[in-house]
């Protein structure tokens, strides 16, 4: 008797301890991380692999989401496109994650785009592009060119008086991309073709002379002048270092940039750049308890008391807590599901403000233009009144103006032609 | 005995007590005095109205005056939150700021940068506070200080300042600041509508005399017009040789960096034959050792960059012979094997730094003596960094060669290249003279890190941009030959900055290529083939 009631007794907890860690070893919920590791973009994209493995600890030591863990599955596409690709398929074949948060560049997310379109995954891409692109898995949480480029002009043309304009960047599409719109722009604001200057360099550029001696020169002719610079990561150090030498300060001719941040300034003594601006929808001295906690939280994590913040951090802190909201909101993580649920979700960002995310798949941002200071942060000068909301199709393009996106049902359509009334395609249409 | 000891008492007293008077002095000043007002009411004004309240504080005759507009001009003033008390930054690194009392000067230790309220300035203000501090300059004793200032207020005079310069230039001494005054005052007349002053400006170099020249010509009174394209006609007739200067300036500085990048591989690849992928690489390793140097030798920037130049030579010699050793001398006379092997080492080199130090460039501090440009003119001036690394690239040549044609192992280095058997039976050790061969390759790749650490990013992808142009550089020069390295260094340099002006940077590198390209077709050997056997072998 006795002894079968301890048996008995004996079970009962066995199974009770089986049932228990059942509920424990409930499978984690992957979050895929595709940033490159190493290869020429490793420089920006590591710092994001990190921020992305920082959210995920707390997130997990606040006891995950749906009472489950979540478990980073990091992948290393080397800064290679087509590997891109190839990783993106790992993670969502193989390693089955419900989520992916990664690239960097353009052209590396258009050779993801149609892994993750094909076996329908979720992409949350945290940097500012160019746009004129809509697909119903991938989530855009950096600015287009209406939440950058359109308001760091406006402010130039409008509070600084410029009249002459230099469009200074990189060969490859987004500064091409983002020149087309803002030469459009300008335009239609009156300023005439002999007062826009462009220039395109190669990645990397290091010999900035004669250029930056052209745009003295076209600097000098009597116009306020500004220089609109699309020039990519670190072939600014050298350029801005050029501007310095020759003497060029920004109270004569500004250069706002939509490259440069934080991190591309910790490698270069900004003594001589101090007043250059930059536009962005996040800086790091924004003066709000978020964003200190935030910058805490991220010395602490890097064990390094001189790390800094960037506006794709922001991005993907924000995109990380609006999927978080999403799957808390579905119940799921199913893509679908989590696809419709996340449409509306407003978390808060890190200047005080709230970001939504709109039926576009693009998210509402503050932007703001801050002047370098002499210790590699900015100084915001000017804000936009309120967020704005991005806009996948630029207004200022032939092509593109009559486009909208709409992921919500009925339409669900990323390129609805408002003029023929019709839905252009299934996915993106690249500006080509 | 005791005079002095009682005089020396004395002094001590006195001097204790200087800076404790100094110091009573200090706080004597109510806490609530004019300065706090002053600073209150530039917090509190908004954009607009600062500029007015700025030439108040100028105005005001406060000898601390200057210290605010400074540290308000540099973004370093700042207001308490709790207390309301004004500060000035001293350190703003790092998430605890180290402070001092804007009032009476005195240091607060550090505080959280949370607490502190930036009093935010922007360009316009930066401008005009630049302004009100150079009409201040124009009055102070140091000639150089007022050239300066003469120099800064240089189109931007209004009219109280006009009559102010007027004023001014009847007591100037200095004929070079009298010069630049009238220049000014020109300006603001020909701004004004004067025809007379346009004669003034006619063949003036200055941007800001030009840029008022080009507004009124594009005016409606037609004898200005008239008169202030003549003028324009004389300066851009000045200006052509300026900017003919000016670009082979730029062409000598673009080719002296290819040369620098180019000559270690002349001699790996050009004398020894050995296809070094990871050239690049060892360029890198020079220019983190500079940056390694400066972070050892924190506050003296131009020290550690002097010291890098023997560091970097050796870091990256002794770099070479690791590889040199381990890898190069297994692949004797299999140059496709050598190329792989060596580009696989560049691959490592890279990741390897980028795992170890961060794949993160490194900031290198321009010390300041290699910083801003000599002034030929008005509208010609040398950047001063450059000049350097033009006078760095010729020397590193002259040792070179001097090297090669001097000493026993350049001797050595050209016999076991013409003849490696005949050398051996004379008794020279070509194992060791390829060690030493590989490592002064290697090394001088070294320097050129230190020098581009100068004028370009230092971090992992360094040696990739210059690999190409290496290679470039060396086979139009013709391999083996150092002269020939200088000469295509200097002259592709030339044409891709004469180019670039019209073809734009992407299109006048294609072109460059496309012309080595045809000229290799047509002399297969480069600029300067070598003659004899030895280029048979």
């Amino acid at each position: 008797m006795n002894v079968k009631k301890g048996l008995k007794l004996g079970l009962s907890a066995l199974a009770l301890s089986f049932s228990l860690s059942a509920a424990a070893a409930e499978p984690p919920i992957k979050v895929g991380i595709l940033h490159s590791l190493s290869g020429t973009m490793a420089i920006s994209e590591s710092t994001l692999k990190d921020t992305m493995l920082m959210l995920i600890e707390k997130q997990n030591a606040e006891g995950g989401v749906l009472g489950r863990q979540l478990e980073p599955v990091v992948v290393d596409p080397a800064s290679n496109w087509p590997l891109f690709a190839e990783k993106a398929r790992e993670l969502l074949a193989k390693e089955k994650v419900d989520v992916i948060f990664g690239n960097w560049t353009s052209v590396s997310r258009k050779s993801v785009l149609p892994v993750i379109e094909e076996l329908n995954g979720l992409l949350f891409y945290p940097v500012q592009y160019e746009g004129e692109e809509s697909s119903q898995n991938v989530f855009y949480t950096g600015a287009a060119p209406n939440q950058q480029a359109i308001p760091a002009v406006d402010y130039l043309m409008n509070e600084i008086g410029v009249k002459r304009w230099v469009l200074a960047g990189t060969d490859y599409v987004y500064p091409r991309t983002t020149n087309k719109i803002l030469e459009a722009y300008l335009k239609d604001h009156g300023v005439a073709e002999s007062d826009i200057m462009i220039n395109y360099t190669p990645f990397g550029h290091s010999n900035w002379q004669s250029i930056v001696s052209d745009v003295k020169k076209f600097g000098s002719q009597g116009k306020k002048t500004a220089v609109v610079s699309t020039i990519n990561g670190d072939a600014n150090v050298p350029f801005y270092r050029e501007l310095a030498n020759q003497g060029i300060e920004a109270s004569d001719i500004p250069v706002v940039a939509f490259s440069v941040g934080e991190q591309e300034l910790s490698g270069i003594d900004t003594a001589p750049l101090v007043g250059h601006l930059a536009a962005w929808n996040y800086f790091m001295s924004v003066d709000n308890d978020a964003n200190y906690d935030f910058i805490d939280a991220w010395v602490k994590y890097t064990g390094k008391d001189d790390s800094v913040t960037n506006d794709p951090m922001e991005a993907h802190y924000i995109g990380f807590n609006m999927w978080i909201e999403a799957v808390k909101k579905a119940g799921t993580t199913d893509v679908d599901a989590v696809k419709d649920s996340i449409i509306g979700v407003s978390v808060p960002n890190l200047t005080g403000g709230y970001a939504t995310m709109m039926p576009n798949h693009h998210i509402t941002k503050p932007v703001l233009i801050g002047e370098i200071q002499d210790n590699g942060q900015f100084s915001v000068v000017w804000q936009t009144p309120s967020t704005v909301a991005g806009d996948a199709w630029s207004d200022f393009l032939p092509g593109s103006k009559d486009l909208i996106s709409d992921w919500r049902k009925p339409m669900n359509c990323g390129n609805y032609n408002v003029v023929e009334k019709t839905c252009g395609g299934k996915s993106e249409v690249a500006a080509k | 005995m005791s005079i002095i000891r009682s005089l020396t008492q004395w002094l001590f007293v006195c001097c204790l007590a200087l800076p404790l008077m100094a110091q009573a002095q200090a706080e004597s000043q109510p806490a609530g005095d004019n300065g706090q007002a002053l600073l209150q009411a530039l917090a509190d004004s908004s954009n607009a109205q600062k500029g007015q309240v700025l030439s108040d504080i100028a105005k005001s005759g406060d000898e601390r005056a200057r210290d605010w507009l400074e540290a308000f001009a540099s973004g370093k003033l700042s207001r308490v939150e709790d207390s309301g008390q004004f500060v000035i930054v001293l350190e703003n690194r790092g998430r605890n700021w180290k402070v001092k009392d804007a009032l009476t000067g005195e240091s607060m230790g550090e505080i959280s940068r949370r607490d502190l309220d930036n009093i935010r300035i922007n360009n316009a203000l930066r401008r005009e506070l630049d302004g009100i501090l150079s009409v201040i300059d124009l009055t102070v004793d140091n000639a150089d200080t007022r050239l300066e200032a003469a120099r800064a207020i240089r189109g931007r005079v209004d009219e109280a300042m006009a009559e102010r310069i007027t004023t001014l230039l009847e007591t100037e001494s200095d004929d070079r600041v009298s010069d630049v005054l009238s220049e000014s005052l020109a300006i603001y007349r020909v701004e004004q509508g004067d025809v007379a002053s346009v004669a003034q400006l006619s063949g003036s170099l200055n941007t800001e005399a030009r840029a008022a020249l080009t507004t009124v010509a594009r005016g409606d009174d037609p004898a200005m017009v008239k008169a202030a394209n003549e003028a324009l006609a004389s300066i851009e007739q000045k200006l052509k040789w300026n900017r003919a200067a000016e670009t082979l300036y730029f062409g000598l500085s673009l080719g002296s960096v290819l040369v620098l990048a180019a000559i270690g591989l002349a001699i790996t690849f050009g004398v020894m034959g050995v296809i070094n992928m990871a050239h690049g690489e060892l360029i890198m390793l020079g220019a983190y050792t500079t940056w390694g140097m400066q972070q050892l030798l924190p506050g003296q920037p131009g020290l550690a960059l002097l010291l890098s130049i023997p560091a970097g030579f050796m870091v990256a010699a002794l770099a070479g012979i690791a590889i040199e050793r381990s890898v190069i001398q297994f692949l004797k006379g299999r140059p496709l094997e050598t190329l792989l092997a060596t580009f696989g080492i560049s691959l490592i080199l890279q990741q390897l730094v980028r795992t170890v130090i961060s794949p993160l460039n490194r900031t290198v501090i321009t010390p300041e003596w290699m910083s801003g440009s000599i002034m030929v003119n008005e509208a010609l001036s040398l950047t001063l960094n450059r000049l350097y690394i033009i006078g760095f690239a010729l020397i590193v040549f002259a040792g070179l060669m001097l090297i090669m044609r001097k000493t026993r192992l350049g001797l050595e280095v050209r016999a076991v290249t013409q003849n490696r058997a005949m050398a051996r039976s004379m008794g020279i050790k070509a194992t060791k003279v390829d060690i030493m061969t590989f490592a002064l390759g290697s090394g001088v790749a070294g320097l050129a890190g230190v020098a581009l650490s100068q004028i370009t990013n230092v971090g992992p992808n360094l040696g990739q941009n210059y690999i190409i142009d290496s290679f470039m550089v060396v086979v139009f020069g013709g391999v083996g030959n150092l002269w020939g390295t200088l000469l295509a260094g200097l002259s592709l340099g030339t044409i891709n900055q004469l180019l670039e002006p019209w073809a734009g940077a992407v299109l006048a590198k294609i072109v460059v290529l496309v012309f080595i390209i045809l000229f290799i077709q047509k002399r297969p050997r480069g600029l300067f083939p070598q003659k004899g056997r030895a280029a048979e072998g």
